[in-house]
């Protein structure tokens, strides 16, 4: 996280400073060398998720301390490296940093980790990280692809890993990998397990048949590709297999899998990397084939093939480090990685020839570099393991010879004079780029020369197998034995191979296409088109489909569950008073008519006459408060309307097929049904009493109020109400923007900005009214200016008296709402602005004020949120004074509602009025005009 | 015990509301958004008694009306409110920007029905095709 603070001031040479923490990992792993060297374990553990049993359990032996020592030491290297790789002002570099230390602390993770989850969070933790890698620079194309398919393949691989754990967790009872392979499973449970893990080891390391994403990772930064070929990410596949082959390997497919796969992978590597041109690409599919060897060799699971496979892994590493650093040099001096464009790079360059030089050695399999004594070893292990792998020793030979084919034309590309060509130009190579490569480089050849060394410490983990008659030690020399002579044939016959491809200019880069990669785009487009069906019939887009999805599930789940569970209650009274009916009698036709109405007004109108019809129900259920409220709104419900409607086509359009309009009246009459029949049953199923009836004495001794309902709102419930009114300051705000939305465009444009609200200028009381040309309604303006104030202070009366009769905020916000309507009705907009001079946004932000602050106020009291205070005062002249903290709580929801009043007839009316005497009017005429004619 | 009144009126508005949310005019989803909402209103009076107005003092406890029901409804007849008021301005809005208040079908879903009645795969193709492979990963400089 400090990298990109560090990179942004220092540039490249931050990379030092970032190197530190490998290196010190390095440093802290080889302090532990000597509890190595004699078997023992590192382990430490800590609690993660204790509820799950999850736990950060981390435990080294030899292998993961091996995997250790790569990871972090060519971790440094390569940082060390980038410092001078990169240019100053490298874009992402500080990304590069931070990600790169990610992921060598993610590979870290990984080799060290004693649980299967674990081992999954970093396995994927480095897919990740090395998805950012690969896509270095999110600007080219090539780059994003290769990235994005590396990040496909392998986090594929990973799910596919991750069943395959489960499956050994669960049978295990433990995902500790030192405890699970204790109690292995058996039978096709084991199998199918056994392949799913394969599937997440051989996706990562890139064998086949997932060989072809790594070439195309080539579009990543060289030491980004160093460090992923030689010491992390690919190599996490072959240490999974080399951590559970010495518990796998006698069972069934396991070995067999490894085999096959490595051995088509070494060979096709090998081939391909023998026909490339560009030399990074050649080390790429270099590293596929060395990948399938080491695979093969891990996955054999006798001691010696142990031994040489843990070899063999840390040859590569170094060697394949080195040689991608060396690639990354040489296309900087010369700018350019195909072979037919270098020539003569050695003679000017002996030092970084000389490295290359060393490194390919150890590929290769020249004494004395560890890459010759691992190789001795494993072909020792092939020739001593009976039938079947004296059988693979074939591959091996074969891959060997290829191996020596490439790593010789690879030298030759890079350095050698070619007389058909011109020296390429080349710049210096400053002493610290080289060093990161030649210590690599160095590191393998002097592994080699202490191969007993090596061998001492490699042994614990060999020794996981049985050791035979006679255990095999590493070494130089072991006289003359037929693995020598393998390694002289494969010598030979590569050397061959490499003459051949010299002789021949026509082996120019063939794009290879690898059928698996062919199976991969064809996965994907698969997976895009079937995307695309399944999105093309579900989702319609059309809301009416939607809602009626949705409706009819409602129809089929809750009334399926009405029919079913009966027996159905069958109680009933029909009404409480005959007044019900009657109410219930206006409301069903008002309702009903209401649906089929063809003009708006009418619908509208019906509408308004089914919500008073309801306001009847609530008065004579005794509900004053709810009536008052569903008057007062469906009022100002009417007002909204026709300030609306009197823009919009009187009559709605045209009615669609009859068939959807049929389907449309079925589904609601089903709704309608299943509603009734839910509401009937709910009745019929209480069956404990309402926590309501504790409310009224609540109301007085904690609300201090009389009318429960309204202590139930500001007090009981108030956090419902607090919900509410912000709601109701959302639905302002929306509002306001969808009318005034396009003129605030216009203004920044430099439009007219209509007239503010004249706040503060004083209109004298009964003026001349000021008219705007469409309203001239003079009386009724007067006399709603003598009104106005009367209802306001009613309004207030109702805010206040509410706590103990009927009425409260809302009541009264809405009549003090309505008296503003029937000034602007009278007299336009000139009128409302004279009548609230004040922003309606202000009204709503005080009042959500007032209100939270009380909330806020009661906590600081003591008590809890929206809790009341009784208050007490004794007043001269007027007395005794009675106040209850939660008033104010409802003079907030007053503001509230007078402020959404406000801004509707700010928005539908005053508003809309100006867009009409702008012109501002959509430009298909709808039928308004028509019909008034 | 039920109210035979109430289910009955809990059933047409419902049902009629939900008729018209099924509309494409947005001025008759608003109406039938406002029936239902009456309509749920009155179910939810329905879950409490018939009785007097809850004020301490005026009616005892036992004649009251349950007061739980009413201040749920109270809070739901305002926000149907502010409902009404949104919808009312989404309606005026698409009638000024598109000459009428229908709600049309969104664009991009029907592209990708469009797409998968011809059979085809979108037309980004990051994903299905490789780029040419040029590896070049030569390092960039910042334009300064």
């Amino acid at each position: 996280m400090v990298a990109p603070a560090l990179v942004r001031w220092l540039g490249p040479k931050a990379l030092y400073a970032v190197a530190v923490l490998p290196a010190a990992t390095f440093a802290w792993a080889l302090s532990h060398a000597g509890a190595m060297r004699s078997g023992g374990a590192v382990s430490e553990s800590y609690p993660w998720v204790p509820q799950l049993g999850q736990e950060l359990s981390f435990r080294m032996t030899t292998f993961p301390w091996v995997m250790v020592l790569l990871v972090s030491g060519i971790g440094a290297l390569v940082l060390i490296y980038s410092a001078h790789y990169f240019s100053e002002g490298e874009i992402g570099l500080g990304r590069f940093a931070a990600v790169f230390v990610g992921f060598a602390g993610a590979m870290f993770g990984l080799v060290v980790s004693d649980d299967l989850l674990l081992l999954y969070v970093f396995w994927e933790l480095t897919s990740v990280f090395s998805y950012l890698l690969i896509g270095h620079d999110p600007a080219k194309r090539a780059s994003r692809w290769a990235a994005m398919q590396a990040l496909l393949v392998t986090t594929f691989g990973g799910l596919a890993m991750l069943v395959g754990f489960i499956m050994l967790g669960e049978h295990a009872g433990t995902y500790r990998i030192s405890e699970v392979i204790d109690q292995v499973p058996g039978g096709a449970y084991l199998v199918v397990a056994l392949v799913m893990i394969l599937l997440g080891a051989l996706s990562k390391s890139a064998v086949f048949p997932f060989s072809f994403w790594l070439p195309n990772a080539m579009a990543a930064p060289t030491p980004v590709s160093a460090y992923l070929h030689a010491a992390a990410m690919v190599k996490a596949g072959v240490f999974l297999i080399g951590m559970l082959t010495p518990v796998f390997a006698s069972d069934l497919p396991w070995q067999q899998v490894i085999w096959v796969c490595g051995s088509i992978t070494f060979l096709f590597g090998g081939w391909t990397a023998l026909r490339q041109t560009d030399l990074k690409l050649m080390l790429a599919y270099g590293t596929i084939s060395q990948l399938g060897m080491i695979s093969i060799v891990l996955g054999s699971g006798f001691r010696t093939a142990a031994l040489a496979g843990a070899a063999l892994l840390a040859g590569h590493a170094l060697f394949k480090a080195s040689l991608f650093l060396v690639v990354g040099i040489v296309d900087k001096s010369t700018g350019t990685r195909e072979i037919y464009s270098l020539s003569g790079l050695g003679a000017r360059r002996p030092a970084l020839a000389a490295v290359a030089i060393v490194a390919v050695a150890s590929m290769v399999g020249l004494p004395p570099t560890l890459g010759f004594v691992a190789k001795e070893a494993m072909l020792e292990a092939f020739w001593d393991g009976g039938a079947g792998p004296r059988a693979m020793l074939i591959v091996l030979v074969a891959g060997s010879a290829l191996t020596v084919g490439y790593g010789m034309r690879f030298l030759w590309g890079a350095f050698a004079t070619k007389p058909d060509y011109d020296d390429s130009p080349a710049e210096p190579v400053g002493f610290g780029f080289l060093a990161s490569p030649a210590l690599l480089a160095l590191a393998g050849l002097g592994a080699g020369l202490l191969a007993a060394e090596a061998d001492g410490l490699l042994a614990p983990y060999a020794d996981l197998y049985p050791a035979g008659e006679h255990a095999y030690h590493l070494a130089l020399w072991h006289g003359i034995t037929p693995a020598l002579g393998l390694s002289v044939i494969a010598l030979s016959t590569g050397f061959a191979l490499y003459l051949t491809t010299r002789r021949t200019n026509a082996w120019r880069a063939v794009k290879l296409r690898l059928t698996s990669g062919v199976v991969y785009r064809h996965a994907l487009g698969g997976l895009d088109r079937s995307a695309i069906e399944l999105t093309g019939r579900t989702q319609r887009g059309s809301l009416p489909f939607y809602l009626g999805v949705i409706l009819v599930t409602l129809v089929v789940f809750a009334g399926g569950l009405l029919v079913f569970n009966g027996p159905w209650p069958f109680q009933a009274r029909l009404f409480d008073t005959p007044l019900q009916l009657a109410a219930g009698g206006v409301i069903v036709a008002a309702a009903i008519t209401a649906a089929i109405a063809r003009r708006r007004l009418t619908a509208m109108i019906l509408t308004g006459v089914s919500g008073y019809g309801v306001a009847l129900l609530f008065i004579i259920h005794g509900a004053p408060d709810l009536a008052l409220t569903q008057f007062l709104v469906e009022t100002v419900t009417i007002v909204m309307f026709v300030l609306v409607l009197r823009r919009l086509p009187a009559r709605f359009s045209e009615r669609p097929l009859k068939k959807i309009r049929r389907l449309r009246v079925t589904i609601g009459i089903a709704v309608g049904v299943v509603a009734a029949c839910m509401s009937w049953v709910a009745v019929n199923g209480r069956q404990a009493e309402s926590i309501s009836t504790l409310f009224p004495d609540l109301a007085v001794s904690y609300g201090g109020g009389h009318n429960v309902v309204n202590v139930t709102l500001v007090d009981i419930r108030a956090w419902d109400t607090m919900g509410e009114i912000a709601v109701l300051l959302v639905a302002a705000t929306g509002v306001a923007s969808l009318i005034f939305g396009r003129d605030r465009a216009m203004h920044r444009r430099g439009g007219s900005r209509p007239a503010p609200p004249k706040t503060g200028e004083h209109v004298r009381w009964l003026a001349r009214p000021e008219t705007d040309g469409t309203h001239q309604a003079i009386i009724l303006q007067v006399v709603t200016r003598l009104l106005f104030h009367t209802i306001i202070l009613f309004s207030i009366y109702l805010l206040f008296s509410g706590h103990n009769d009927p009425g409260g905020g809302f009541a009264g916000g809405l009549v003090a709402g309505l008296a503003l309507a029937v000034r602007y009705l009278a007299g336009g907009r000139a009128e409302l602005n004279a009548a609230a001079p004040i922003d309606a946004g202000r009204l709503l932000g005080t009042g959500l004020l007032v209100a939270v602050g009380t909330g806020a106020v009661s906590m600081l009291l003591g008590g809890t949120v929206l809790q009341s205070a009784i208050l007490h005062f004794e007043l001269p002249l007027i007395g005794d004074l009675h106040f209850v903290t939660s008033a104010f709580f409802d003079i907030g929801v007053y503001l509230i509602v007078v402020g959404l009043v406000l801004d509707i007839l700010r928005s539908l009316g005053a508003e809309i009025d100006r867009h009409r005497e702008s012109g501002d009017e959509p430009e298909t005429q709808p039928t308004l005009a028509k019909e008034a004619a | 015990m039920p109210n035979l009144v109430y289910v009955i009126v809990i059933g047409v508005l419902i049902g009629a509301g939900v008729t018209l949310l099924l509309e494409r005019t947005l001025t008759r989803v608003l109406i039938g958004v406002i029936l239902i909402g009456n309509g749920v209103n009155v179910l939810i009076l329905n879950g409490g008694t018939f009785g007097a107005a809850p004020i301490v003092g005026e009616n005892t406890t036992e004649e009251m009306s349950d007061p739980l029901p009413q201040a749920m409804i109270l809070t739901a007849i305002v926000i149907t409110l502010g409902i009404t008021a949104f919808l009312l301005a989404l309606a005026y809005r698409s009638w000024q920007l598109l000459g009428h208040d229908e709600v049309q079908d969104d664009a991009e879903d029907r592209r990708i029905i469009e797409l998968a009645e011809r059979d085809e795969s979108h037309q980004d193709d990051e994903a299905d095709e490789p780029p040419d492979p040029v590896y070049d990963d030569t390092p960039r400089k910042a334009d300064r």
